[in-house]
């Protein structure tokens, strides 16, 4: 899956964002929002990226489709940087990267056909116009499980289910090589989350293009990634496959992430949370690895250094100083 | 019926009937519906969006804003009370006090200018004989007990100053303060982080423990519900389709609905273990309520529906002991997949 180029490489991404204050809208602070953030995505890969609120996994997204300018870093795309782009030059890679967003009530014109919102991109881009778009548009439909008979409705006439798959048919309209979904399955109820699971796995199936899949629910992440980054403040703290993360997971984030999931399993009783306390703010970080504040294996190093992502095993990247850097807590501490 | 009546049930709920007058119609939000909650049990009402759950709660809350919506029948008994006989003012006396809610979003719920003690402190002073002293006194003790690090300052802070989930616990403290014979949460932690939802859940099973609460959970999470409560209500289209423990809820359901909702679930059990199968569809979506289906209303989305389905609804039976299902074929499909 990843012999060849990545499609997707970023590497160093930061993001802050001026907190200002007092009559004169003075620079008071500054959110750490991405600090520092490097990965990677295969094309015809998902690459999950999960963390709890605030912990900048949507600036990411936002900054991979240059919606928010980066301060720093770079981002290519099939091996051309784009971060320093126009907006005309971006034009023609805009294309090639989509984004389907979380709430399918405020992601779509409501006072435009369905038809009209997938078929706008078409025009937009010059693809296809007319009768053409039309037939474009209907095919986009069948694919993505609406009727064609539907493209003259309007937004408030679909389910949240039916738009989000509108918003998938319009993300699908060009032809990308990546979709950036970002939390595309939060607000659906469970019986037609796992419809939009089913339709994005079928459609990469079918068409072989990559994910930047956001969440922050694991099961949903578990299911549909090959590899999986978990964010915290602003960080990737590992990054594996996701076999192996779930499995041997070696950031004591992760580890604790991973068991404050509730099991929908009564003989599994186990609410015993494994982290105190609060995600700290993201607008004075805690020095070091950020971390340090709520974690049970915590040294005096991990107050003052903050440890690098590095090599802990195949595939398997972790930012931690336990066990000589490797994420392992010592097996007799 | 399943629970009969006992020294120990705190609520007992019959029969429920809360219909919605719209432009579109009368519809029944929720129809038929009887449930009972022990002291110190946890009851969780699943389901999703639109099939009745909070509208259940407000109810027995006597919240149902009216119009549009009104509770035309049955009844709510807590602690050998009828509520749905007694008038604003004696309700009052009991909301807070005997029984009380907690909700999603604590930040809409609590007061955003006034501070947390003196929330707190209102409840208190409105239904026992307190000094203010003794009240703010009292409200920090519950601070402490809802575990909010330094309770004697958070007290005096407003709700914008705490997170998310500490909020949660303030609200918690507040609706815990009376020491009710209730406690309703509908969908406490559905807001919150999951590191913060495991701490809330811990605190709330906790609590209901040391003080024998009774208590109700609406949430559409099975996780949240498995680790939680003893008894489950699954609610599909306003009317009650399974009733169980849940143990035997998971071991065996026997609602189509409630198999089909556990099989279109990630499983976080085999994380990672299989590599981006498919996950088991309910097709359709959740029928509107101004235009249900004659017969059982999950007829239209089941794959086993014979025409039985689409023209009676099916009663709720007792399938197994203690296990209600209104289902015409959960008898026959025992043990099937």
């Amino acid at each position: 899956m990843n012999d060849q180029r990545p499609l997707l490489e970023v590497t160093d991404l930061v993001k802050h964002y001026a907190v200002r204050g007092g009559i004169l809208r003075r620079r008071v602070g500054t959110v750490h929002a991405v600090d520092g953030v490097s990965f990677s995505v295969g094309k015809g890969e998902t690459l999950g990226l999960v963390g709890e609120s605030g912990c900048g996994k949507s600036t990411v997204a936002r900054s991979v489709l240059r919606l928010v300018e980066p301060a720093s870093g770079a981002i290519k795309l099939n091996g051309i940087d784009i971060t320093g782009l126009s907006k005309a030059e971006m034009r023609p890679h805009r294309r090639s990267m989509q984004i389907v967003f979380q709430d399918p009530f405020a992601s779509l014109n409501p006072r435009m056909t369905a038809g009209d919102i997938v078929g706008e991109p078409l025009g937009v881009h010059g693809i296809a116009t007319g009768r053409a778009q039309q037939q474009r548009v209907a095919e986009l439909f069948a694919q993505v499980g609406l009727r064609p008979d539907q493209m003259k409705n309007y937004p408030h006439q679909f389910s949240g289910g039916q738009r989000q798959r509108i918003c998938i048919a319009r993300a699908l309209s060009l032809g990308p090589s990546l979709i950036v979904c970002d939390e595309p399955v939060s607000a659906l109820d469970v019986s037609i989350q796992a419809q939009v699971i089913n339709l994005l796995i079928d459609l990469q199936r079918k068409n072989h293009f990559s994910y930047l899949f956001i969440a922050h629910d694991l099961a949903v992440v578990a299911h549909i990634s090959h590899r999986v980054a978990v964010m915290y403040l602003g960080r990737i703290v590992e990054i594996a496959d996701k076999t192996e993360l779930f499995a041997n997971p070696r950031h004591p984030y992760t580890q604790a992430l991973l068991a404050s999931v509730p099991i929908a399993d009564p003989k599994a009783k186990r609410l015993a949370p494994m982290v105190d306390g609060d995600v700290p703010s993201p607008i004075n970080p805690p020095s070091g690895c950020a971390f340090h504040t709520r974690c049970r294996y915590a040294m005096d190093r991990c107050k003052v250094e903050r440890p690098a992502l590095v090599e802990a095993g195949e595939g398997h990247q972790v930012a931690c100083w336990l066990n000589d850097g490797t994420g392992r807590p010592q097996e007799n501490p | 019926m399943m629970e009969a009546k006992t020294e120990d049930t705190v609520l007992d709920v019959r029969n429920l009937q809360t219909v919605f007058f719209t432009n579109s119609g009368l519809f029944r939000a929720v129809d038929d519906v009887s449930f009972s909650v022990r002291r110190g049990e946890t009851l969780a009402i699943v389901g999703e969006s639109g099939c009745g759950k909070s509208v259940t709660a407000l109810s027995v809350m006597r919240l149902v804003p009216d119009p549009p919506g009104r509770v035309v029948g049955g009844s709510v008994t807590l602690e050998g009370t009828d509520l749905l006989s007694l008038d604003e003012a004696e309700m009052r006396d009991i909301r807070g006090n005997r029984i009380s809610m907690i909700f999603q979003e604590p930040m809409t719920s609590l007061n955003p200018v006034m501070r947390i003690g003196d929330q707190i402190t209102e409840v208190l002073r409105l239904h026992q004989e307190m000094t203010a002293k003794e009240a703010w006194a009292k409200a920090v003790e519950m601070l402490r007990l809802v575990r909010i690090p330094e309770p004697q300052r958070r007290a005096h802070e407003y709700p914008h100053q705490l997170s998310g989930g500490m909020r949660q616990r303030a609200m918690i403290a507040m609706a815990l303060a009376c020491r009710p014979a209730l406690l309703i949460a509908d969908e406490p932690t559905t807001a919150l982080d999951v590191t913060i939802q495991a701490q809330i859940l811990a605190l709330i099973v906790d609590l209901q423990k040391t003080l024998g609460t009774g208590l109700i959970l609406i949430t559409h999470d099975l996780g949240v519900v498995a680790q939680t409560a003893q008894r489950v209500i699954v609610m599909y289209a306003g009317k009650k389709v399974e009733e169980a423990t849940v143990e035997d809820l998971f071991a065996n359901p026997k609602h189509p609905y409630t198999r089909g909702l556990m099989a279109s679930m990630p499983a976080v059990i085999s994380f990672g273990a299989k590599t981006d199968a498919r996950l088991n569809e309910i097709p359709g979506m959740v029928p509107s309520l101004t235009n249900l289906p004659p017969g059982c209303a999950f007829a239209p989305r089941c794959r086993l529906a014979i025409d039985r389905c689409r023209a009676e609804y099916p009663p709720l039976q007792e399938v197994d002991a203690h296990h209600l299902a209104a289902c015409w074929r959960a008898t026959e499909l025992q043990g099937a997949p």
